[in-house]
């Protein structure tokens, strides 16, 4: 008995702390970023940082203006949005809502097994197939383009707008879906008024995770948009996104430099930005559960 | 007996290989207020599902026998669900008002059906809450969520929505079972006046309820009816042994 109350406690405790550890790390992550970047804005100041048109870090004199950057990241997700959202929603209410259960089962672990792929191979597939194809469509010189890119991450934003967008309308109460048919509700009438309205917050929260994930990718964009730090014009110019930055530079830069201080800001940046986007999805996954 | 509304004859249903309903032969008249009653599980449920064809959704089902509403037999193959359920309206078991405002709530079926334009909406959304005697209460809250009324408001709210329709049957299962005894007793008062324009079939579990509201009652057992006739006589001479132990406590 006594032991059994000890195993208890000690579990409790274990649970208590891993729990407490995960808010360590986000915090601990963040003061890092912070101690590392935070001196960029001393010499740059944020709205330059932020602004200022040109990206040229290891020029003389350096110019560290993210603008280009933010718009290649902006370009290169809304894109993705653009073509993953409707299509993962109709999914979404397509299985959740229509399909007969054996494809539905099909079709949950197709995108289960879409969302295990690791990016660096849909980035391969994107550089081998996407790029002669978008190059030669629209007879471009390179077929490393934002659009290249957005349609890259589409496919890895998909999965978790389907899914997440699934479980949303799953949760659906049945006795809307009755109450709707009873009246005469036609099957898509029941689903898209009804069915679908009251999913909205879920779907929203799937929309936001989804593009969560696209803003945080790396490797696949890197293979496939070019990145050129211009300002982009036009979704079928090359570009290059925040992270991507971040990945390619890093390397070249020395511990403590102007340059590796930007580099980290960046990251500040994406912090923000990806925390701000989860904090919103987080509102509307608890909107749903009530 | 009046004009009736409803005609099953020899009707029996299957959920796959269980028998619900048997050779169920049952005429219920035109503005009267019908019961069935009858223990747990003897198939009250899969009847009135049977009126609307809200049985259809559940995989499975098979039915035999006919059922005729006003005339038609409604399990022809070529038979308008829509207009069916435009026609018999059903109240549920649990208060399921859709998650849209009271307003909404009512004009939906208007909607799906393509009834009025919507110069006439305010009207008819008036005179549906008025009908269920709610107007009063929500005049000043059609935008709200109709989540956040009362139990029973929200019953009643799904009466009213029923009634925007223009039906001429109400079919309800259970329709108080959510609600406590006082706004069981309104919910009865209201039926009442909705007879006057609509035939009703209300199943429910209160022999006191049964005995009240209705005209007619059908006792219902193993999928079978057992006795239907005038409600008073049912309940004061009831002629099968069944039948009284049920309405006596004796069982169910
Ligand atoms: N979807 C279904 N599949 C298989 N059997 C079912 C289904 N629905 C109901 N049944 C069975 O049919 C019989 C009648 O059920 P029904 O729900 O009509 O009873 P009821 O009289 O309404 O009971 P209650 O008073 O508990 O609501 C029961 O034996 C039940 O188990
Ligand atoms: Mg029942």
């Amino acid at each position: 008995m006594r032991f059994r109350k000890a195993k208890e406690f000690v579990i409790e405790r274990l649970i208590y702390l891993s729990g407490f550890m995960s808010i360590v790390f986000v915090v601990l992550i963040f003061a890092f970023l912070l101690k590392e970047g935070l001196s960029m804005f001393w010499r740059v100041p944020i709205s330059d940082f932020l602004f200022a048109r040109n990206w040229y870090p290891i020029s003389d004199p350096p110019q560290f203006g993210i603008l280009p950057l933010i718009l290649g990241s902006i370009f290169v997700t809304a894109g993705a949005g653009v073509i993953s959202i409707p299509i993962g929603i109709g999914s979404a209410l397509f299985i959740a809502e229509i399909a007969p259960r054996r494809t539905k089962e099909v079709l949950k672990a197709g995108i289960e097994l879409l969302a295990a792929i690791p990016s660096v191979v849909i980035g391969f597939i994107g550089m081998v197939t996407l790029v002669p194809l978008i190059k030669n469509l629209f007879d471009l010189s390179t077929g490393l383009t934002a659009l290249t890119g957005s349609i890259t991450l589409a496919f890895m934003a998909m999965p978790t707008i389907v899914s997440i967008a699934e479980d949303a309308i799953t949760a659906v109460p049945r006795q809307y879906r009755e109450a709707a048919v009873a009246m005469g509700a036609t099957k898509w009438q029941t689903t898209w008024r009804i069915v679908a309205y009251a999913a909205r917050p879920g779907m929203v929260a799937a929309i936001m995770l989804g593009i969560g994930r696209v803003i945080g990718e790396t490797m696949a964009v890197m293979m496939v948009t070019g990145n050129a730090a211009l300002i982009p014009h036009s979704m079928l110019q090359p570009v290059r996104t925040l992270t991507a930055t971040i990945a390619a530079e890093m390397g070249e830069t020395v511990q403590g430099g102007e340059h590796y201080a930007a580099l980290f800001a960046i990251g500040i940046v994406l912090f923000i930005v990806t925390f701000l986007i989860n904090g919103v999805a987080d509102v509307y996954l608890h909107k749903t559960k009530k | 007996m009046d004009k009736h509304v409803i005609e099953t004859r020899q009707l029996s249903l299957f959920y796959g290989a269980f028998q619900a309903l048997t050779n169920i032969d049952l005429n219920i008249g035109e503005r009267r207020i019908t019961a069935l009653i009858g223990p747990s599980g003897c198939g009250k449920s899969t009847l009135v599902r049977v009126f609307n064809r809200m049985n259809d959704l559940i995989e499975g089902v098979s039915v035999t026998g006919s059922v005729v509403v006003q005339g038609e037999n409604i399990y022809k193959p070529d038979t308008d669900l829509i207009t069916l359920r435009r026609k018999v309206g059903m109240v549920f078991q649990r208060p399921n008002p859709f998650p849209l405002s009271v307003y909404k709530n009512i004009t939906f079926g208007l909607e799906i059906h393509r009834k009025g334009s919507n110069v006439e909406f305010p009207n008819i959304v008036e005179q549906s809450l008025r009908n269920v005697l709610l107007w009063d209460d929500l005049k000043d809250r059609l935008e709200d969520s109709a989540m956040r009324l009362t139990l029973e408001q929200q019953q009643r709210l799904c009466i009213a929505r029923v009634l925007a329709m223009k039906p001429q049957i109400i079919l309800m299962d259970e329709p108080c079972s959510a609600l406590d005894p006082i706004a069981t007793l309104k919910i009865e008062e209201l039926m009442q006046q909705l007879k006057k324009e609509y035939t009703i079939v209300i199943v429910t579990h209160n022999m006191q309820q049964a005995a009240r509201a209705s005209d007619f009652t059908a006792f219902l057992y193993l999928g079978q009816v057992i006795e239907y006739g005038e409600t008073k006589r049912i309940f004061a001479a009831p002629t099968e042994k069944q039948t009284e132990d049920y309405i006596t406590g004796r069982f169910g």
